[in-house]
Protein backbone atom coordinates (compact mmCIF):
# COMPACT_ATOMS: atom_id res chain seq x y z
CA UNK A 1 0.00 0.00 0.00
CA UNK A 2 1.00 3.97 -0.05
CA UNK A 3 2.12 4.44 3.33
CA UNK A 4 0.35 6.93 5.28
CA UNK A 5 -2.65 7.08 2.33
CA UNK A 6 -5.21 5.80 4.91
CA UNK A 7 -6.20 5.97 8.33
CA UNK A 8 -8.64 4.25 10.89
CA UNK A 9 -11.77 7.04 12.25
CA UNK A 10 -13.63 4.69 13.67
CA UNK A 11 -12.83 1.89 16.03
CA UNK A 12 -14.86 0.07 18.93
CA UNK A 13 -15.26 -2.75 20.36
CA UNK A 14 -18.95 -4.45 21.36
CA UNK A 15 -20.11 -2.83 24.62
CA UNK A 16 -19.78 -5.81 26.65
CA UNK A 17 -16.86 -8.25 26.57
CA UNK A 18 -16.82 -11.93 28.17
CA UNK A 19 -20.18 -13.87 28.65
CA UNK A 20 -22.85 -12.25 26.30
CA UNK A 21 -25.51 -14.87 26.20
CA UNK A 22 -28.44 -12.53 25.02
CA UNK A 23 -26.73 -11.67 21.85
CA UNK A 24 -26.05 -13.63 18.55
CA UNK A 25 -23.10 -13.18 16.53
CA UNK A 26 -24.64 -10.39 13.96
CA UNK A 27 -26.08 -8.87 16.88
CA UNK A 28 -22.27 -8.82 18.04
CA UNK A 29 -20.50 -7.56 14.99
CA UNK A 30 -23.88 -4.90 14.62
CA UNK A 31 -23.02 -3.63 18.18
CA UNK A 32 -19.67 -3.07 17.53
CA UNK A 33 -20.41 -1.63 13.84
CA UNK A 34 -22.76 1.00 15.42
CA UNK A 35 -20.14 1.87 18.17
CA UNK A 36 -17.88 2.35 15.72
CA UNK A 37 -20.22 4.68 13.58
CA UNK A 38 -20.68 6.36 16.42
CA UNK A 39 -17.02 6.82 17.10
CA UNK A 40 -16.33 8.37 14.05
CA UNK A 41 -19.89 10.06 13.66
CA UNK A 42 -21.34 8.16 10.89
CA UNK A 43 -24.39 6.40 9.63
CA UNK A 44 -24.79 3.34 7.63
CA UNK A 45 -25.55 5.40 4.61
CA UNK A 46 -21.79 6.76 5.00
CA UNK A 47 -20.33 3.65 4.54
CA UNK A 48 -20.03 2.13 1.24
CA UNK A 49 -17.20 -1.09 1.63
CA UNK A 50 -17.60 -3.84 3.90
CA UNK A 51 -15.29 -6.44 5.18
CA UNK A 52 -15.99 -9.10 7.51
CA UNK A 53 -15.24 -12.87 8.70
CA UNK A 54 -16.77 -15.37 10.30
CA UNK A 55 -20.24 -14.04 9.02
CA UNK A 56 -20.83 -13.06 5.38
CA UNK A 57 -20.73 -9.70 4.59
CA UNK A 58 -23.66 -10.01 2.55
CA UNK A 59 -25.29 -10.80 5.89
CA UNK A 60 -23.07 -7.94 7.61
CA UNK A 61 -24.20 -5.48 5.23
CA UNK A 62 -27.84 -6.20 4.79
CA UNK A 63 -28.83 -6.46 8.74
CA UNK A 64 -26.72 -3.06 9.31
CA UNK A 65 -28.69 -1.21 6.54
CA UNK A 66 -25.83 -0.71 4.03
CA UNK A 67 -25.40 -1.05 0.94
CA UNK A 68 -21.82 -1.70 -0.03
CA UNK A 69 -19.77 -0.37 -3.59
CA UNK A 70 -17.10 -3.30 -2.86
CA UNK A 71 -17.43 -6.19 -0.18
CA UNK A 72 -14.39 -8.54 1.25
CA UNK A 73 -15.24 -11.71 2.68
CA UNK A 74 -11.49 -13.25 2.74
CA UNK A 75 -11.34 -15.69 5.59
CA UNK A 76 -8.20 -16.86 6.97
CA UNK A 77 -9.26 -17.25 10.48
CA UNK A 78 -8.36 -14.38 12.90
CA UNK A 79 -5.85 -12.33 11.97
CA UNK A 80 -8.63 -12.16 8.99
CA UNK A 81 -9.30 -8.64 9.75
CA UNK A 82 -5.44 -7.20 9.42
CA UNK A 83 -5.83 -8.97 6.34
CA UNK A 84 -9.31 -6.40 5.39
CA UNK A 85 -7.31 -3.26 6.47
CA UNK A 86 -4.71 -4.27 4.22
CA UNK A 87 -7.55 -4.85 0.98
CA UNK A 88 -9.53 -1.87 2.08
CA UNK A 89 -6.55 0.36 1.87
CA UNK A 90 -5.83 -0.76 -1.70
CA UNK A 91 -9.54 -0.26 -2.73
CA UNK A 92 -10.20 3.34 -1.15
CA UNK A 93 -6.51 4.20 -2.30
CA UNK A 94 -8.04 2.39 -6.46
CA UNK A 95 -11.31 4.91 -6.00
CA UNK A 96 -13.37 1.30 -5.87
CA UNK A 97 -14.95 2.95 -2.72
CA UNK A 98 -14.41 5.49 -0.02
CA UNK A 99 -15.25 4.75 3.44
CA UNK A 100 -15.13 1.20 4.68
CA UNK A 101 -16.40 -0.64 7.70
CA UNK A 102 -14.95 -3.68 9.22
CA UNK A 103 -16.47 -5.95 11.66
CA UNK A 104 -15.98 -8.92 13.86
CA UNK A 105 -18.47 -10.21 16.33
CA UNK A 106 -18.28 -13.82 18.08
CA UNK A 107 -20.44 -16.08 20.34
CA UNK A 108 -17.00 -17.87 20.95
CA UNK A 109 -18.46 -19.27 24.56
CA UNK A 110 -22.11 -18.93 24.36
CA UNK A 111 -22.75 -20.41 21.03
CA UNK A 112 -25.70 -18.07 19.97
CA UNK A 113 -26.02 -18.00 16.52
CA UNK A 114 -22.51 -18.84 15.38
CA UNK A 115 -22.19 -20.05 11.78
CA UNK A 116 -20.81 -23.34 10.99
CA UNK A 117 -16.95 -23.98 11.17
CA UNK A 118 -15.28 -25.52 8.30
CA UNK A 119 -13.14 -28.76 7.77
CA UNK A 120 -14.86 -31.78 6.27
CA UNK A 121 -13.85 -35.25 6.32
CA UNK A 122 -12.64 -35.58 2.75
CA UNK A 123 -10.24 -32.39 3.12
CA UNK A 124 -6.60 -33.23 3.37
CA UNK A 125 -6.78 -31.81 7.26
CA UNK A 126 -9.87 -34.63 7.56
CA UNK A 127 -7.81 -37.41 6.14
CA UNK A 128 -4.41 -36.92 7.34
CA UNK A 129 -4.93 -35.19 11.05
CA UNK A 130 -8.40 -35.48 12.49
CA UNK A 131 -8.48 -38.77 12.40
CA UNK A 132 -5.38 -38.47 15.17
CA UNK A 133 -8.09 -37.05 17.47
CA UNK A 134 -6.07 -33.80 17.48
CA UNK A 135 -9.41 -32.34 18.75
CA UNK A 136 -8.84 -28.47 18.06
CA UNK A 137 -6.35 -25.80 18.70
CA UNK A 138 -5.30 -26.29 22.39
CA UNK A 139 -3.77 -29.65 21.17
CA UNK A 140 -2.62 -29.08 18.10
CA UNK A 141 -1.67 -25.40 17.71
CA UNK A 142 0.64 -26.35 20.46
CA UNK A 143 2.52 -29.12 18.80
CA UNK A 144 5.36 -26.78 17.05
CA UNK A 145 6.88 -26.09 20.31
CA UNK A 146 8.51 -28.91 21.84
CA UNK A 147 10.80 -28.84 18.66
CA UNK A 148 10.63 -25.15 19.16
CA UNK A 149 12.41 -25.91 22.95
CA UNK A 150 14.96 -28.93 21.32
CA UNK A 151 16.25 -26.32 18.89
CA UNK A 152 16.56 -23.15 20.54
CA UNK A 153 16.82 -24.03 24.09
CA UNK A 154 14.12 -22.15 25.32
CA UNK A 155 12.53 -23.24 28.51
CA UNK A 156 8.63 -24.02 30.03
CA UNK A 157 10.07 -21.17 32.80
CA UNK A 158 10.03 -18.76 29.92
CA UNK A 159 7.16 -20.22 28.39
CA UNK A 160 5.30 -19.32 31.00
CA UNK A 161 6.48 -16.20 32.01
CA UNK A 162 4.44 -14.95 28.55
CA UNK A 163 1.53 -15.91 30.78
CA UNK A 164 2.99 -14.29 33.76
CA UNK A 165 3.91 -10.82 32.39
CA UNK A 166 0.55 -10.36 29.88
CA UNK A 167 -1.30 -10.84 33.29
CA UNK A 168 0.42 -7.47 34.63
CA UNK A 169 -0.66 -5.58 31.39
CA UNK A 170 -4.31 -7.18 31.90
CA UNK A 171 -4.03 -6.24 35.24
CA UNK A 172 -4.09 -2.38 34.22
CA UNK A 173 -7.01 -2.89 32.12
CA UNK A 174 -10.91 -2.90 33.67
CA UNK A 175 -12.06 -4.71 30.37
CA UNK A 176 -9.72 -7.59 30.67
CA UNK A 177 -11.31 -11.18 32.13
CA UNK A 178 -8.62 -11.81 33.83
CA UNK A 179 -6.59 -9.30 36.09
CA UNK A 180 -5.79 -11.04 39.32
CA UNK A 181 -1.60 -10.92 39.50
CA UNK A 182 0.28 -14.89 38.31
CA UNK A 183 3.39 -16.36 39.37
CA UNK A 184 5.60 -18.69 37.07
CA UNK A 185 4.20 -21.05 39.57
CA UNK A 186 0.90 -20.93 38.87
CA UNK A 187 1.40 -21.03 35.34
CA UNK A 188 3.18 -24.23 35.57
CA UNK A 189 1.34 -25.78 38.62
CA UNK A 190 -2.41 -24.72 36.30
CA UNK A 191 -4.27 -27.80 34.98
CA UNK A 192 -1.99 -29.45 31.90
CA UNK A 193 -4.26 -29.34 28.63
CA UNK A 194 -1.62 -30.20 26.25
CA UNK A 195 1.79 -31.18 27.71
CA UNK A 196 3.55 -29.00 27.91
CA UNK A 197 0.81 -26.51 27.51
CA UNK A 198 -0.89 -25.60 30.89
CA UNK A 199 -4.71 -23.78 30.78
CA UNK A 200 -2.99 -20.65 31.62
CA UNK A 201 -0.94 -20.85 28.57
CA UNK A 202 -4.02 -21.23 26.66
CA UNK A 203 -6.17 -18.76 25.15
CA UNK A 204 -9.74 -17.47 26.68
CA UNK A 205 -12.79 -18.37 25.15
CA UNK A 206 -15.39 -15.06 25.16
CA UNK A 207 -18.03 -13.50 23.33
CA UNK A 208 -17.67 -10.53 21.79
CA UNK A 209 -17.15 -8.22 18.71
CA UNK A 210 -15.22 -5.32 17.23
CA UNK A 211 -14.95 -3.08 14.34
CA UNK A 212 -13.44 -0.54 12.45
CA UNK A 213 -14.05 2.44 10.15
CA UNK A 214 -10.94 3.47 7.28
CA UNK A 215 -10.95 5.98 4.91
CA UNK A 216 -8.35 8.12 2.88
CA UNK A 217 -5.82 9.91 4.43
CA UNK A 218 -6.70 13.14 3.13
CA UNK A 219 -11.01 13.16 4.58
CA UNK A 220 -9.39 11.93 7.90
CA UNK A 221 -8.79 14.94 9.72
CA UNK A 222 -12.58 15.99 9.26
CA UNK A 223 -13.42 13.28 11.93
CA UNK A 224 -14.19 13.49 15.52
CA UNK A 225 -11.07 11.21 16.78
CA UNK A 226 -7.60 11.96 16.07
CA UNK A 227 -6.86 9.81 12.84
CA UNK A 228 -4.68 6.94 13.11
CA UNK A 229 -2.64 5.87 9.50
CA UNK A 230 -1.78 3.26 8.20
CA UNK A 231 2.01 2.74 7.10
CA UNK A 232 2.54 -0.48 6.29
CA UNK A 233 1.00 -3.93 5.77
CA UNK A 234 1.56 -7.71 5.20
CA UNK A 235 -0.50 -10.65 4.82
CA UNK A 236 1.18 -14.58 3.87
CA UNK A 237 -0.62 -17.91 4.31
CA UNK A 238 0.99 -21.07 4.58
CA UNK A 239 -0.27 -24.40 5.17
CA UNK A 240 -3.67 -25.25 6.48
CA UNK A 241 -2.73 -28.26 7.86
CA UNK A 242 0.18 -27.66 10.99
CA UNK A 243 2.16 -30.47 10.11
CA UNK A 244 2.83 -29.74 7.07
CA UNK A 245 4.57 -26.25 8.19
CA UNK A 246 7.90 -25.78 6.43
CA UNK A 247 9.75 -26.01 9.88
CA UNK A 248 8.08 -25.91 13.23
CA UNK A 249 10.29 -23.55 14.99
CA UNK A 250 9.41 -20.85 12.77
CA UNK A 251 6.15 -19.44 10.46
CA UNK A 252 6.71 -18.42 6.95
CA UNK A 253 3.59 -16.68 6.60
CA UNK A 254 4.80 -14.61 10.23
CA UNK A 255 8.19 -13.44 8.05
CA UNK A 256 6.53 -13.41 4.84
CA UNK A 257 4.02 -10.84 6.35
CA UNK A 258 5.67 -8.71 8.61
CA UNK A 259 8.90 -8.53 6.10
CA UNK A 260 6.42 -6.75 3.65
CA UNK A 261 4.82 -4.66 6.22
CA UNK A 262 8.44 -3.27 7.84
CA UNK A 263 9.33 -2.64 4.12
CA UNK A 264 6.00 -0.47 2.97
CA UNK A 265 6.07 1.22 6.34
CA UNK A 266 9.97 2.31 5.37
CA UNK A 267 10.60 1.42 9.51
CA UNK A 268 13.26 -0.22 11.51
CA UNK A 269 12.74 -2.42 14.69
CA UNK A 270 13.82 0.46 16.43
CA UNK A 271 11.54 2.90 15.29
CA UNK A 272 8.19 0.62 17.23
CA UNK A 273 6.97 1.84 20.23
CA UNK A 274 4.44 -0.87 21.05
CA UNK A 275 3.53 -4.45 19.82
CA UNK A 276 0.68 -6.44 19.58
CA UNK A 277 1.14 -10.49 18.68
CA UNK A 278 -1.79 -12.76 18.60
CA UNK A 279 -1.62 -14.94 21.28
CA UNK A 280 -4.03 -17.26 20.93
CA UNK A 281 -1.32 -19.87 22.94
CA UNK A 282 1.68 -18.99 25.32
CA UNK A 283 4.88 -19.64 22.23
CA UNK A 284 3.11 -16.95 19.83
CA UNK A 285 4.16 -14.04 21.06
CA UNK A 286 7.40 -15.98 20.95
CA UNK A 287 7.67 -16.71 17.99
CA UNK A 288 6.34 -13.33 16.81
CA UNK A 289 9.52 -11.32 18.24
CA UNK A 290 11.69 -13.70 16.24
CA UNK A 291 9.75 -13.88 13.06
CA UNK A 292 9.23 -10.23 12.84
CA UNK A 293 12.90 -9.17 13.62
CA UNK A 294 12.54 -7.91 16.85
CA UNK A 295 14.35 -10.73 18.30
CA UNK A 296 17.17 -13.35 16.74
CA UNK A 297 16.67 -17.09 16.67
CA UNK A 298 16.39 -18.65 19.91
CA UNK A 299 16.35 -15.33 21.99
CA UNK A 300 12.59 -14.23 22.05
CA UNK A 301 12.10 -16.77 25.78
CA UNK A 302 15.02 -14.58 27.46
CA UNK A 303 13.32 -11.32 25.68
CA UNK A 304 10.29 -11.52 27.44
CA UNK A 305 11.23 -13.55 30.60
CA UNK A 306 13.74 -10.60 31.20
CA UNK A 307 10.84 -8.23 31.23
CA UNK A 308 11.42 -6.19 27.93
CA UNK A 309 7.74 -6.57 26.67
CA UNK A 310 6.43 -5.84 30.25
CA UNK A 311 5.48 -2.54 32.34
CA UNK A 312 8.52 -0.31 32.08
CA UNK A 313 9.49 -2.53 28.90
CA UNK A 314 11.64 -1.13 26.30
CA UNK A 315 8.91 -3.09 23.88
CA UNK A 316 5.54 -3.23 25.35
CA UNK A 317 3.88 -6.11 23.82
CA UNK A 318 0.23 -7.22 24.26
CA UNK A 319 -0.68 -4.44 26.65
CA UNK A 320 -4.43 -4.97 26.89
CA UNK A 321 -3.20 -8.54 28.36
CA UNK A 322 -4.01 -10.51 25.02
CA UNK A 323 -5.81 -13.69 24.36
CA UNK A 324 -4.59 -14.90 27.48
CA UNK A 325 -6.09 -12.47 29.99
CA UNK A 326 -7.98 -9.99 28.07
CA UNK A 327 -10.71 -11.93 25.64
CA UNK A 328 -10.36 -14.49 22.75
CA UNK A 329 -13.70 -14.85 21.03
CA UNK A 330 -11.76 -17.30 18.56
CA UNK A 331 -10.86 -14.77 15.82
CA UNK A 332 -8.54 -11.87 18.23
CA UNK A 333 -7.25 -10.22 15.48
CA UNK A 334 -10.16 -7.28 16.10
CA UNK A 335 -9.13 -7.13 19.44
CA UNK A 336 -5.57 -6.55 18.61
CA UNK A 337 -6.05 -3.95 16.30
CA UNK A 338 -8.31 -2.15 18.83
CA UNK A 339 -5.81 -1.99 21.02
CA UNK A 340 -3.09 -0.84 18.13
CA UNK A 341 -5.95 2.23 17.28
CA UNK A 342 -6.09 2.95 21.21
CA UNK A 343 -2.51 2.83 21.57
CA UNK A 344 -2.22 5.32 18.62
CA UNK A 345 -5.37 7.88 19.96
CA UNK A 346 -3.58 7.73 24.01
CA UNK A 347 -6.51 6.12 25.52
CA UNK A 348 -5.22 3.00 26.29
CA UNK A 349 -6.03 1.52 29.36
CA UNK A 350 -2.59 0.63 30.01
CA UNK A 351 -1.47 3.67 27.88
CA UNK A 352 2.42 3.64 26.38
CA UNK A 353 3.50 7.36 26.85
CA UNK A 354 4.58 8.99 23.52
CA UNK A 355 3.65 5.66 21.57
CA UNK A 356 4.00 6.98 17.47
CA UNK A 357 4.13 3.67 15.53
CA UNK A 358 2.48 0.28 16.98
CA UNK A 359 2.92 -3.00 14.86
CA UNK A 360 -0.16 -5.17 15.35
CA UNK A 361 0.73 -8.91 13.92
CA UNK A 362 -1.87 -11.65 13.56
CA UNK A 363 -2.37 -14.95 13.17
CA UNK A 364 -5.04 -16.98 11.09
CA UNK A 365 -5.94 -21.02 11.84
CA UNK A 366 -3.16 -22.76 13.45
CA UNK A 367 0.24 -20.89 11.58
CA UNK A 368 -2.09 -21.29 8.64
CA UNK A 369 -2.32 -17.56 8.01
CA UNK A 370 -0.89 -14.16 8.73
CA UNK A 371 -1.40 -9.95 8.50
CA UNK A 372 0.25 -7.14 10.09
CA UNK A 373 -0.72 -4.09 10.08
CA UNK A 374 1.92 -1.16 11.24
CA UNK A 375 0.16 1.99 12.41
CA UNK A 376 1.10 5.78 13.46
CA UNK A 377 -0.34 8.98 14.79
CA UNK A 378 1.88 11.06 12.98
CA UNK A 379 0.19 12.44 9.58
CA UNK A 380 2.35 11.10 6.66
CA UNK B 1 -12.77 -48.48 27.31
CA UNK B 2 -11.73 -46.16 24.00
CA UNK B 3 -14.32 -46.52 21.55
CA UNK B 4 -12.40 -46.29 18.13
CA UNK B 5 -15.91 -45.51 16.32
CA UNK B 6 -15.42 -42.29 17.44
CA UNK B 7 -12.35 -41.70 15.20
CA UNK B 8 -13.42 -39.30 12.67
CA UNK B 9 -13.58 -41.65 9.37
CA UNK B 10 -11.14 -40.41 6.38
CA UNK B 11 -12.62 -39.56 3.32
CA UNK B 12 -10.79 -40.92 0.40
CA UNK B 13 -10.99 -38.05 -2.44
CA UNK B 14 -9.52 -39.02 -6.30
CA UNK B 15 -6.33 -38.02 -5.43
CA UNK B 16 -5.93 -39.32 -1.69
CA UNK B 17 -7.49 -42.95 -3.13
CA UNK B 18 -3.77 -44.75 -3.91
CA UNK B 19 -3.18 -44.06 -0.13
CA UNK B 20 -5.81 -45.08 1.60
CA UNK B 21 -5.72 -48.14 -0.59
CA UNK B 22 -1.81 -48.47 -0.02
CA UNK B 23 -3.06 -48.25 3.89
CA UNK B 24 -5.85 -51.41 3.91
CA UNK B 25 -2.95 -53.46 2.98
CA UNK B 26 -0.49 -52.20 5.31
CA UNK B 27 1.50 -50.27 3.11
CA UNK B 28 2.72 -46.57 4.05
CA UNK B 29 2.53 -45.13 0.21
CA UNK B 30 4.39 -41.48 -0.82
CA UNK B 31 4.80 -40.05 -4.14
CA UNK B 32 7.93 -39.10 -5.86
CA UNK B 33 8.24 -36.17 -8.64
CA UNK B 34 9.89 -38.32 -12.03
CA UNK B 35 10.88 -34.82 -13.30
CA UNK B 36 12.55 -33.64 -10.49
CA UNK B 37 12.90 -36.54 -7.97
CA UNK B 38 10.89 -34.48 -4.70
CA UNK B 39 9.04 -37.03 -1.99
CA UNK B 40 6.23 -35.26 -0.43
CA UNK B 41 3.24 -36.04 1.21
CA UNK B 42 0.06 -35.43 1.73
CA UNK B 43 -1.16 -36.70 -1.65
CA UNK B 44 -1.90 -34.94 -4.90
CA UNK B 45 -1.41 -35.34 -8.27
CA UNK B 46 1.02 -33.01 -9.65
CA UNK B 47 4.84 -32.00 -7.97
CA UNK B 48 4.31 -29.26 -5.31
CA UNK B 49 7.82 -28.34 -6.49
CA UNK B 50 7.74 -27.94 -9.84
CA UNK B 51 4.34 -28.64 -10.72
CA UNK B 52 5.41 -31.58 -13.29
CA UNK B 53 1.98 -34.17 -13.22
CA UNK B 54 4.85 -36.92 -14.09
CA UNK B 55 4.63 -38.54 -10.61
CA UNK B 56 4.90 -42.01 -9.42
CA UNK B 57 3.65 -43.35 -6.23
CA UNK B 58 6.31 -45.88 -4.26
CA UNK B 59 5.99 -48.04 -1.12
CA UNK B 60 7.99 -45.79 2.02
CA UNK B 61 9.91 -47.80 4.30
CA UNK B 62 7.89 -46.93 7.43
CA UNK B 63 11.06 -45.08 9.52
CA UNK B 64 10.45 -42.38 10.66
CA UNK B 65 11.51 -39.76 14.04
CA UNK B 66 9.51 -37.86 16.14
CA UNK B 67 9.72 -34.65 15.42
CA UNK B 68 7.03 -32.65 17.68
CA UNK B 69 4.39 -33.49 19.92
CA UNK B 70 1.99 -32.92 22.97
CA UNK B 71 0.23 -35.10 25.11
CA UNK B 72 -3.54 -34.06 25.37
CA UNK B 73 -4.86 -34.80 28.90
CA UNK B 74 -8.50 -33.48 27.90
CA UNK B 75 -10.51 -36.91 27.21
CA UNK B 76 -11.77 -38.46 24.38
CA UNK B 77 -13.80 -41.18 23.88
CA UNK B 78 -11.41 -42.99 21.57
CA UNK B 79 -8.70 -43.02 23.72
CA UNK B 80 -7.73 -44.31 27.20
CA UNK B 81 -6.24 -41.08 29.26
CA UNK B 82 -3.24 -39.08 27.61
CA UNK B 83 -2.23 -39.37 24.12
CA UNK B 84 -0.25 -37.90 22.22
CA UNK B 85 -1.09 -35.83 18.76
CA UNK B 86 2.73 -36.17 17.08
CA UNK B 87 4.36 -35.01 13.88
CA UNK B 88 7.00 -37.25 12.81
CA UNK B 89 9.11 -37.27 9.98
CA UNK B 90 9.44 -39.88 7.73
CA UNK B 91 12.90 -41.15 6.31
CA UNK B 92 11.79 -40.25 2.70
CA UNK B 93 11.83 -36.77 4.38
CA UNK B 94 7.61 -35.58 4.48
CA UNK B 95 6.62 -35.11 7.77
CA UNK B 96 2.85 -36.28 8.94
CA UNK B 97 0.16 -36.43 11.77
CA UNK B 98 0.10 -39.52 13.46
CA UNK B 99 -0.33 -40.67 17.21
CA UNK B 100 2.82 -42.52 18.88
CA UNK B 101 1.24 -45.83 20.35
CA UNK B 102 2.86 -48.96 21.78
CA UNK B 103 4.94 -46.78 24.38
CA UNK B 104 4.14 -45.14 27.58
CA UNK B 105 2.24 -41.30 26.70
CA UNK B 106 4.74 -39.56 29.16
CA UNK B 107 7.60 -37.18 27.86
CA UNK B 108 10.28 -39.63 29.07
CA UNK B 109 9.04 -42.21 27.24
CA UNK B 110 8.67 -39.63 24.24
CA UNK B 111 11.73 -38.34 22.91
CA UNK B 112 11.95 -36.13 20.24
CA UNK B 113 14.16 -37.74 17.11
CA UNK B 114 13.62 -40.90 18.43
CA UNK B 115 13.55 -43.65 16.11
CA UNK B 116 9.78 -45.04 14.52
CA UNK B 117 8.11 -47.38 12.84
CA UNK B 118 4.61 -47.26 11.03
CA UNK B 119 1.90 -49.74 12.60
CA UNK B 120 -1.27 -49.80 10.73
CA UNK B 121 -4.51 -50.45 12.66
CA UNK B 122 -7.88 -51.08 10.69
CA UNK B 123 -10.56 -48.13 11.73
CA UNK B 124 -13.33 -49.40 8.75
CA UNK B 125 -13.17 -52.27 6.07
CA UNK B 126 -12.14 -49.13 3.70
CA UNK B 127 -9.58 -47.09 6.28
CA UNK B 128 -6.87 -48.83 8.26
CA UNK B 129 -5.09 -45.63 10.11
CA UNK B 130 -1.26 -45.43 9.63
CA UNK B 131 0.43 -44.72 13.45
CA UNK B 132 4.00 -44.29 14.84
CA UNK B 133 5.49 -47.20 17.21
CA UNK B 134 9.19 -46.69 18.74
CA UNK B 135 11.52 -48.87 16.65
CA UNK B 136 10.76 -52.57 17.30
CA UNK B 137 7.94 -51.86 19.90
CA UNK B 138 5.93 -54.75 20.14
CA UNK B 139 2.16 -54.17 20.65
Amino acid sequence: MKPGSIAIVGAAETTELGRIPDLSQIQLHADAAINAMNDAGLKPSDIDGVATAGESPTATAHYLGITPKWVDGTAVGGCSFMLHVRHAAAAINEGLCDTVLITHGESGRSNIGRSGRPGGRATLQGQFESPYCSMGPPTTFTIPFLRYMKETGTTLEQLAAVAVIQREWAGMNPRASFRDPLTIEDVMNARMIAWPFTLLECCLVTDGGGALILTSAGRAKDFPQKPVYIIGTGESTETPMISQMDDMTTSKAFRVSGKKAFEEAGIGHADVDHLMIYDAFAHLPIYGLEDLGFCGRGEAGAFIAERNTAPGGSLPLNTNGGGLSYMHSGMYGMYALQESVRQMRGIAPAQVEGAEITVCHGVGGMFAASGTVIMSNQAP
Amino acid sequence: MADRSKIPVPIPTPETEHFWAGAREGVLKLQRCSACTEVYFPPRPFCPVCISRDVEVFDASGRASLYSYVINQRPHPAHDGPYSIAVVELEEGPRMMTNIVNVEQTPEALVLDMPLEVVFEPLTDDISLPYFQPEGATR
